[in-house]
């Protein structure tokens, strides 16, 4: 079982309607979205996602000529305890890891964020010898359904 | 197939007397054809004689083509004011059939041809056809447009003349060409060099390349660069050639380049070249940059005295290694007319093109916007970023744009707002590629 998932990374052009397309075109052909962040910058944006089937989600957008990639990030379970987040972030800066960016999503009474970074493998590793939970691919996949 | 590399390469040569004659032969022959030019235009053409006049000049004055500066110029305005058929030198009957510019820069231009007219630019097409290592043997698929547009006309009568299969696609349709392309066993094609891109990266898409017996390809009627050219014949596993021509002289095929891609040879013999400071009119030293201006010596239809093509290159004469004495013609540096002054600096979209590609990591596909805010020009790059660069990381992005306005910078000398856009957002032309979009309002 793989403890790194695959993002969705896709580019998007600011233009009327885009995002709009990208996310009518996962919803026709059943691929649900767990979680997803969206980044803006003066001409484009970035959406990341975590969906059911990210094999898939990609074959769709690249048919419909959207630029799309798989990135491997990990998935960290957390707690509703103020400052669980803190201390994990603390053991993967102890671990010289570079975080490039993060987002969080809610599942049922827990909270999960997903983490990228430089060394996906060691995040995993620093995270489980400390007592934190992370997401298996395919839990990760189905999670919120 | 696979490309020949020059040392292997056969040299075909359809008329080694002309295509191989001394200077001194050539400049005989083409005095002989000056000087008969000149006495028919100012006999039957109006324009000229008035011209002519104004400037003291009389046909009886040209002896031979060292007199050539004392002819006047032609300008495509001209043609215009002078449309459809107001500069005609033979009677009305004697037009076998027009052809006319795509209009892109402009109203209209037509251009009428006599029967010989056609037969003249059918061999010199026929010649660059040859040039490309192609023969009575080949098939060669067109896709430039038929119409008034000279491409698809012009090639299909070289391959005529050669005694070639034509394939009479024109433009447009892409899936049609590829299905064509394969099922009639095309082995070479002919098109604009930005539709020859498009199409061989559909055929990478369908995964058709290998099925193709295409060796060469035939691409001219607007600028590309070197590397626009190896990217063509990575893909597809061929040669290409440069093919020029304008219809105001006859069509594709005034000149064409060879194997060893060292100029474009100019067929003289037909089509007399000069290469001009644009400023003071006096003639460029060889490997000087200036304005291409011709003068047909066997036009019967619509003759025409030192035509400014407002093509800058630069010529250069003696013997090229495939062993023609015809001169050559540099890569354009762009048009008089294409080339923008951003801030006091002249910029060409070639040398975009060409700084864009050597980068390795965008799409030659780029169009270029001059905007002018609070008076001051204001010049946007929108290029296209390959899948394999894209990166879900902003920051790596934005190095890449920041990398892209450096090298522009460097190349263009004036700084250029970078703007990445999708992959095949920018609009692949069937037709002449739009590069640049002027929104100044300079009235």
């Amino acid at each position: 079982m793989s403890k790194t998932i695959k993002q969705l990374s896709v580019f998007i052009e600011n233009r009327e309607g885009r995002l709009n397309e990208v996310l009518g075109l996962l919803g026709k052909n059943d691929v649900n979205i767990v979680a997803l962040s969206l980044a803006d910058t003066e001409d484009f944006g970035m959406l990341r996602m975590i969906v059911s089937d990210p094999e898939k989600g990609r074959e769709i957008l690249k048919s419909a000529e959207i630029t799309a990639k798989l990135t491997e990030v990990v998935a960290m379970q957390v707690s509703h305890a103020s400052g669980s987040l803190a201390k994990a972030m603390e053991k993967i800066v102890d671990g010289n890891i570079n975080i490039e960016y993060m987002y969080a999503f809610a599942n049922g009474d827990a909270a999960s964020v997903i983490l990228k970074s430089d060394n996906p493998q060691k995040v995993v590793e620093i995270l489980e010898t400390n007592g934190f939970k992370v997401w298996e691919a395919d839990e990760a996949y189905k999670a919120n359904q | 197939m696979t490309a020949i590399p020059k040392e292997q390469w056969k040299e075909r040569i359809r008329d080694p007397k002309i295509e191989c004659a001394s200077r001194d032969e050539m400049t005989a022959l083409q005095s002989e054809r000056l000087v008969e030019t000149v006495k028919r235009v100012y006999e039957n053409v109006e324009f000229y004689r008035k011209k002519m006049d104004d400037l003291g000049v009389l046909p009886g004055d040209i002896k031979g083509i060292e007199d050539i500066g004392k002819l006047p110029f032609t300008t495509k305005e001209d043609l215009r004011d002078h449309y459809p058929f107001k500069l005609l030198a033979v009677p009305n009957e004697r037009i076998a059939r027009v052809q006319g510019t795509s209009g892109t820069t402009g109203k209209l231009t037509v251009v009428p041809y006599t029967q010989r007219d056609v037969d003249i630019w059918g061999e010199c097409v026929a010649r660059a056809l040859t040039m490309a290592g192609l023969t009575k043997e080949d098939r060669i698929h067109i896709c430039y447009g038929y119409g008034l547009f000279t491409g698809g006309m012009g090639l299909d009568l070289g391959v005529q003349a050669l005694g070639a299969m034509a394939i009479p696609m024109s433009s447009g349709n892409t899936k049609r060409q590829m299905t064509c392309m394969e099922d009639f066993e095309a082995t070479a094609f002919a098109c604009t060099p930005s539709y020859a891109l498009h199409l061989a990266e559909s055929m990478v898409e369908e995964g058709v390349v290998d099925r193709l017996k295409i060796r060469a390809g035939i691409h001219g009627a607007e600028p590309w660069t070197q590397e626009m050219r190896k990217k063509i014949e990575s893909i597809l596993h061929i040669n290409c050639f440069d093919i020029y021509g304008l219809c105001e002289i006859s069509g594709p095929g005034v000149a064409m380049d060879c194997i060893h891609q060292k100029g474009l040879h100019v067929y003289e013999d037909y089509f007399y070249p000069e290469v001009l400071n644009p400023v003071t009119h006096e003639a460029c030293a060889d490997g000087e940059t200036g304005e291409l201006v011709f003068t047909t010596l066997m036009k019967e239809a619509l003759p025409l005295l030192r035509y400014r093509t407002k093509d800058l290159t630069d010529i250069t004469h003696g013997t090229c290694d495939c062993g023609r004495t015809l001169p050559r013609i540099s890569k354009f540096r762009g048009r008089t007319d294409d080339m923008k002054v951003i801030r006091g600096v002249n910029v060409f979209p070639t040398q975009v093109e060409t700084a864009l590609l050597a980068m390795g990591t965008v799409a030659p596909h780029y169009l270029l916007i001059v905007e002018r805010e609070n008076n001051l020009d204001v010049l946007t790059v929108m290029v296209e970023v390959d899948e394999h660069y894209f990166s879900d990381e902003i920051r790596k992005l934005d190095e890449l744009k920041t990398k892209v306005g450096n090298v522009l910078k460097a190349a263009l000398g004036v700084s250029v707002r970078v703007k990445l856009v999708e992959p095949k957002t920018i609009e692949r032309s069937e037709g002449k590629a739009k590069r640049v979009i002027d929104k100044r309002d300079l009235s």
